[in-house]
C-alpha cells in the first residue's frame, strides 16, 4: 500500500505510534488473524493455573488436616515372637579358637571359618600387638584423608605379590568388598550373568548396580551358554547399543551355599568366545585351594590375568577382618575413586592389617598346610557320609560343608527345628556346630536349611571321629 | 548430588521457641567475582584437558593411563572415555593432596611418609624419609582417643593377646562373643536408649539396616546432603525417596504434608510409613541438624526419625552424648539413633540404638547379623574403654575434660578464622570447620603450602562438593593444645594471604544471638 508518508512531527510519541503501526494495518489479513490468536493464547496460558501432577487442587485445607489427622503409619518394626529362632544367639565366652566355650560349655570348634588356624596363632597376635603399640586401634579417617597407613600399602603390595597380580586394594569389611566392587564397574544398562547360588553380598552389589541381572542354573555351563547366545542375538538386532553395553559373569570359587567349585576353565573359554568379563569371588577358596593357597585359579591352572577381578574376604582363612580385590591395575585402580566402601568409609585398623600380613607370611613360608587341610577335609567328608537321615553337600576338598536332611518334612520351619535339635544335641556333647543362617525373605534363591560343618587344620583325628559319631547319634535319636 | 544453591548469609532464628540455646549458623554467599573466576578456571582446565587427551591419542605425549590387555582389545570398553575425563585431567594434577600415607598414631601430631612424583603425580616414589610432627587437622579424632598408650590401648592390648584378632564367623552363627553383648549394653547406657547393637563398619551399618526397616510402599525423606551410605541404604531398601532442602524445615514440612495428603504416586494409597533421614553434623558443611524442629515435625506427622550421628557422637553436648544431648532433648524421641565408633572413640564400626522391639527385629533381620563377620575383639575393647572414659566410669575426669576441651577449641578456632577474614561454613559449635577456597588451583596450592609449613589439612573438591565450592576442611580435636592451634592459625593466615583466600566481606563480625 506504499510507504508511510514522511511527516515531520518532532518528538510526539503518539504520532510516532501511529507511524509505527502503519505497517501493521497494511499487513495481509491472515497474518494479523494468526498473530492475534497467538497473542490471545499466550495471555490465556499466562493466566491459567499451573498443572502439577501431584496436587489435587480440589482439597480444602480442612480436608487436608483431616487426612493428616487420620493417617496411621505401620509400626516401625513388626512385632517379633519371643521364640523366633534367630533371636537367641549362642554366646561364646573367651576366644573363638579350636576349643571354644559356647553357652558355658567347652566344645571343639566345628563352626568358625578358621580354616588355617590363624585365630589363635601366637605370631599373628604378637604382630597385631606390635602394631597396636605403634598405631593405636582406629584409623580416624577414610583412605583419602590421612587414613592410609604404610601397613595398608604393605598389605596391598603383599597381596598383589602373593596372588601374582599387578595390584590389590583392601576394604575394611568383608561383606562390603564385592558389594562395592560390582557397582563400580557395572552400571545401569549393563548385563551381568550370575550363578543362582551366589552369596548375599554379591546380590546386594548387583542390586546397588542397577544392571540387568540374568541368573543361570548353578554350575550349569549349558544354561549360561544359552543365555549368552540369546544375548548375542539381541546384540545383532541393536549393534549400537551392544557396543556400549558391558557384560560380566560373576561366580564364586568355592560357593558358600553349596560348597562346590565353579568350572573355571569352561568359564574362561566362554569369556573369550562371547567377550564377557569374569569377576571371581574367592572368599571361601582363598587360602584353601591350590598348591600355594592362591585359590581356584591355581587349583585349575588358569592364567590369573584371564580373570578380570578377584575379590575375597580376609575373614575366613586369613582370620583377620576386611577384604581385598586384586587384578590388573587397569581394573583395580578404578575402585580407588569409585568403590563406595573404599572412598566413603574409614580404613582398616592397622593392627588387623598387620595380622593379615603375618598370616600371609606364614602361608608363604609353609605351603604344606594347604595339603594338610585338604587331607582333613577329605577325612571329614568321608566320616560324615555314614550319618543316616542327613546328607553331606559339598566337594571332598571343601572346608565348609553343609549337612542337609535327606528327606524334608515339607515345612521349612520343622526342618530348621529338627536341625537345631541336632545342633543342640552336639553342643551338649561338646561339639560346636551351627545352623547355616539366611535371611529367608531377602534371598533370591533360598538354599534348603542345613548345618554348617567347618574343617580346620587344628582338628585331630580323634576330634573328627568324635564329631562324626556325635552327629550319627544325633541323627538317629532325632530323625527317627 | 547437584546442589544448585549459592550460600546465603543469614542469622539463624530460634524457630517456634523450641531451642534452649542459640543456634548460630552461617553460609556466606559466594562473591560474584570469585564465582566467575572459578568457572573460568574450570573452563581453562577443561580446554587443557582436551588438548592433553588429543596429544595422548596422537602419541605426542607419553601416556601413563593404564590400558586394557591386548587379548581383550575387542571387548566392550570397561570405562567410557569421558567418565574418566575429570580423573585424568583435573584430579591427577593435584592428586598428591589426598591419600597421604602416615606412619604413626593419627593423633594431634602425625608423621607422614614422604613421597615425590617424578612424572606429575602419575606415580609416586617413597624417598624413605618421614616428615615428623605434622600438626594433624585432617583426622576425625575429636576426643583424642587415637593413642597407642594409656588405659584404652592397654585394655585392647590385653584382649589382643587373650582373644586374638579375628572372629571368623557371623553374629548369628558362632561369632557372638560375650564382649560384644557387654559393649552393646554399654552403648545403650551411653546413649540413654533401651538397647543397642554394633556392626563392624559404619558405612555398612547404614547400607544394611535401612533396607531392613523400610521397603516398598514406604517413603524416605532424606536431606539433600546426606552421606553416600545413607543414600545407598535408602536406594537398596526399594522405598520411594524424596529429597528435602538441606536443613530446611519448611521444605520438610511441606513434603510431609504432601506425602500424607496425597499418598503414594498414582494409586494414592496411604504410605505404610515415613522415615526421615538426617545427620547430626554434616561433615562437608559443618552444619548441625535442627533437631528440635525435626522432632516436633516428626511427632506432629507421625513419621519416624533416623539420626546418623557419625560425626556428632562424642563431639557435641556437655556430656559428649551427641546432638540429642547438645539440644537437651529426650533420646527416646529419636526412633533410630545410629552412629559410628571411628570418629570420637578411636575404634571402627557403627551402632544402632533405640527401643527394645527395634533392636530385637534388627538382631534377627539385619543383613549384617546374618552374613557379615562380627567385630574384632580388640576393637570392641577399645570402644568399651573409651566409652567408660567419656562417661567417667573409669574413675577419672579425663572424658569430661576432653569434651570440654573440644568445645573450647572449636569456639576459639572458628572465632579466630572468622576474624582473619576467611569464609567459614557451618554452625558455631561444630568441630568440623569448612573453609572456602573456590578456585580449583587453590585446592592443590593450599594443601601443598600447608604441608610445606608442617600442617596437614584436608582439601575437598568436586564431586564431594558442588563444582565451584571447593573447600579445605579442618577437624578440631581435643588433643590439640592451644599452642598447636595458634601455630596452625598463624600458618593458615600466612598461606591465606599468599593465596588470597580471605574472601569474607564481613570481617570482625558480631553475630546476632536470638535467645529463647
Amino acid at each position: 500500500m506504499g510507504s508511510p508518508q514522511v511527516v515531520r512531527v518532532g518528538n510526539n510519541t503518539s504520532a510516532r505510534l501511529i507511524l509505527n503501526t502503519w505497517p501493521l494495518v497494511c499487513a495481509p489479513a491472515y497474518h494479523l488473524v494468526l498473530e492475534g490468536i497467538l497473542i490471545l493464547w499466550i495471555i490465556r496460558l499466562l493466566f491459567s493455573k499451573t498443572y502439577k501432577l501431584q496436587e489435587r487442587s480440589d482439597l480444602t485445607e480442612k480436608e487436608k488436616e483431616d487426612l493428616i489427622e487420620e493417617w496411621q503409619p505401620e509400626p516401625l518394626v513388626p512385632p517379633m515372637s519371643k521364640d523366633h529362632p534367630s533371636l537367641n544367639y549362642d554366646i561364646v565366652t573367651g576366644p573363638p579358637s579350636h576349643k571354644i566355650i559356647v553357652n558355658g560349655k567347652e566344645c571343639i570348634n566345628f563352626a568358625s571359618f578358621n580354616f588355617l588356624g590363624f585365630l589363635d596363632n601366637e605370631r599373628v597376635k604378637q604382630k597385631a600387638l606390635t602394631s597396636l603399640r605403634r598405631y593405636g586401634v582406629g584409623t580416624c579417617g577414610p583412605r583419602g584423608f590421612y587414613g592410609t597407613f604404610d601397613v595398608h600399602l604393605e598389605l596391598e603390595d603383599r597381596l598383589a605379590k602373593f596372588m601374582k597380580t599387578e595390584e590389590a586394594i583392601i576394604y575394611s569389611y568383608g561383606f562390603a568388598t564385592i558389594a562395592s566392587a560390582i557397582p563400580a564397574y557395572s552400571k545401569r544398562g549393563d548385563i551381568v550373568f550370575v550363578d543362582e547360588a551366589a552369596c548375599f553380598s554379591i546380590q546386594k552389589g548387583l542390586q546397588a548396580s542397577r544392571s540387568f541381572i540374568k541368573y543361570f542354573k548353578h554350575n550349569d555351563m549349558e544354561d549360561l551358554e544359552r543365555l549368552l547366545k540369546e544375548q548375542e542375538i539381541e546384540d545383532q538386532r541393536n549393534p549400537r547399543k551392544a557396543r556400549v553395553t558391558r557384560r560380566f559373569i560373576i561366580v564364586e570359587g568355592l560357593y558358600i551355599n553349596t560348597a562346590d567349585v565353579c568350572p573355571l576353565p569352561d568359564l574362561v573359554k566362554l569369556k573369550y568366545k562371547y567377550k564377557v568379563r569374569i569377576f571371581l569371588e574367592e572368599s571361601m577358596s582363598f587360602g584353601v585351594l591350590g598348591e600355594h593357597g592362591r585359590g581356584v585359579t591355581e587349583h585349575f591352572g588358569v592364567n590369573i590375568d584371564d580373570i578380570d577381578l578377584i575379590s575375597a574376604n580376609m575373614e575366613n582363612a586369613v582370620a583377620s577382618i576386611g577384604g581385598f580385590c586384586c587384578g590388573r591395575s587397569f581394573v583395580i585402580d578404578h575402585q580407588r575413586l569409585s568403590g563406595q566402601g573404599y572412598c566413603f568409609s574409614a580404613s582398616l585398623p592397622p593392627m588387623l592389617a598387620a595380622a593379615a600380613i603375618e598370616a600371609l607370611n606364614i602361608m608363604e613360608e609353609d605351603p604344606e598346610i594347604f595339603a594338610i587341610l585338604r587331607e582333613k577335609c577329605k577325612h571329614v567328608h568321608k566320616a560324615l557320609q555314614e550319618s543316616p537321615g542327613v546328607k553331606v553337600i559339598g566337594e571332598a576338598y571343601a572346608p565348609a560343608l553343609h549337612l542337609q536332611l535327606e528327606r524334608s518334612s515339607g515345612s521349612r520351619d520343622t526342618d530348621v527345628k529338627m536341625l537345631r535339635s541336632i545342633v543342640d544335641y552336639c553342643l551338649e556333647r561338646q561339639i560346636a556346630l551351627t545352623l547355616a543362617r539366611y535371611l529367608d525373605k531377602e534371598e533370591r534363591f533360598l538354599p534348603p536349611p542345613s548345618i554348617r560343618v567347618v574343617v580346620t587344620i587344628e582338628q585331630t583325628e580323634e576330634d573328627i571321629e568324635k564329631a562324626a559319631s556325635c552327629i550319627r547319634e544325633a541323627a538317629l535319636a532325632i530323625l527317627k | 548430588r547437584a546442589k544448585p544453591r549459592v550460600g546465603t548469609f543469614r542469622y539463624m532464628t530460634n524457630g517456634l521457641g523450641l531451642y534452649s540455646r542459640p543456634f548460630i549458623e552461617s553460609f556466606e554467599e559466594t562473591p560474584m567475582l570469585v564465582a566467575v573466576l572459578t568457572y573460568m578456571g574450570y573452563g581453562i582446565l577443561t580446554i587443557f584437558g582436551y588438548l592433553r587427551d588429543f596429544l595422548r591419542d596422537w602419541k605426542i605425549e607419553r601416556c601413563h593411563v593404564a590400558r586394557e590387555r591386548e587379548e581383550q582389545r575387542d571387548f566392550v570398553p570397561l570405562y567410557q572415555d569421558f567418565e574418566n575425563f575429570y580423573t585424568r585431567n583435573l584430579y591427577m594434577r593435584i592428586r598428591d593432596s589426598w591419600n597421604r600415607p602416615i606412619c604413626s598414631v593419627p593423633g594431634a601430631k602425625v608423621d607422614l611418609v614422604e613421597r615425590v612424583s617424578p612424572d606429575y603425580n602419575w606415580t609416586f616414589d617413597y624417598t624413605g624419609k618421614v616428615v615428623e610432627g605434622v600438626i594433624n587437622m585432617g583426622s576425625y579424632n575429636y576426643l583424642g582417643f587415637a593413642e597407642n598408650t594409656g588405659y584404652c590401648a592397654d585394655a585392647s592390648a590385653e584382649v589382643t593377646m587373650k582373644y586374638g584378632v579375628g572372629v571368623a564367623s557371623t553374629r548369628q552363627e558362632m561369632g557372638n562373643l560375650d564382649r560384644h553383648e557387654e559393649m552393646e549394653e554399654l552403648v545403650a547406657k551411653f546413649l540413654g536408649v533401651e538397647s543397642a547393637m554394633a556392626f563392624g563398619m559404619g558405612f555398612a551399618t547404614n547400607s544394611m539396616n535401612i533396607p531392613a526397616l523400610t521397603g516398598k510402599g514406604c517413603l524416605i525423606l532424606s536431606d539433600e546432603l546426606n552421606h553416600a551410605s545413607l543414600v545407598l541404604g535408602a536406594r537398596l531398601s526399594g522405598s520411594t525417596i524424596r529429597v528435602f532442602k538441606h536443613n530446611n524445615m519448611q521444605s520438610l514440612e511441606k513434603m510431609l504434608r504432601d506425602a500424607i495428603v496425597h499418598g503414594q504416586p498414582r494409586t494414592h494409597r496411604p504410605w505404610k510409613k515415613i522415615l526421615i533421614l538426617v545427620e547430626g553434623i554434616y561433615s562437608m558443611e559443618g552444619s548441625i541438624v535442627r533437631l528440635p524442629e525435626v522432632i516436633a515435625l516428626k511427632k506432629r506427622y507421625r513419621a519416624y526419625l533416623y539420626l546418623d550421628e557419625a560425626h556428632s557422637i562424642g563431639a557435641l553436648g556437655p556430656g559428649g552424648r551427641g546432638v540429642v544431648d547438645y539440644f537437651g532433648l529426650d533420646p527416646r524421641d529419636v526412633d533410630v539413633m545410629m552412629g559410628t565408633f571411628t570418629k570420637s572413640f578411636g575404634a571402627a564400626g557403627g551402632y544402632i540404638g533405640g527401643r527394645k522391639e527395634l533392636l530385637e527385629y534388627l538382631r534377627s533381620h539385619s543383613h549384617s547379623a546374618v552374613y557379615a563377620a562380627s567385630m574384632s575383639p580388640p576393637v570392641v575393647e577399645q570402644i568399651i574403654a573409651s566409652m567408660k572414659c567419656i562417661m567417667g566410669e573409669d574413675g577419672t575426669t579425663l572424658g569430661r575434660d576432653r569434651v570440654q576441651q573440644l568445645a573450647e577449641n572449636t569456639l576459639y578456632f572458628r572465632r579466630r578464622l572468622t576474624e582473619m577474614g576467611f569464609i567459614i561454613y557451618g554452625n558455631n559449635d561444630s568441630p568440623v570447620v569448612p573453609m572456602m577456597l573456590y578456585m580449583p588451583a587453590k585446592i592443590g596450592a593450599f594443601g601443598r603450602e600447608m604441608l610445606k609449613r608442617n600442617i596437614g589439612v584436608v582439601v575437598v573438591g568436586f564431586p564431594a562438593t558442588p563444582i565451584i565450592e571447593s573447600r579445605a576442611r579442618f577437624c578440631i580435636s581435643a588433643a590439640h593444645t592451644k599452642d598447636m592451634l595458634d601455630t596452625a592459625l598463624s600458618v593458615i593466615s600466612e598461606v591465606g594471604d599468599l593465596l588470597q583466600v580471605k574472601y569474607s566481606r564481613h570481617k570482625r563480625l558480631i553475630y546476632d544471638q536470638i535467645q529463647d
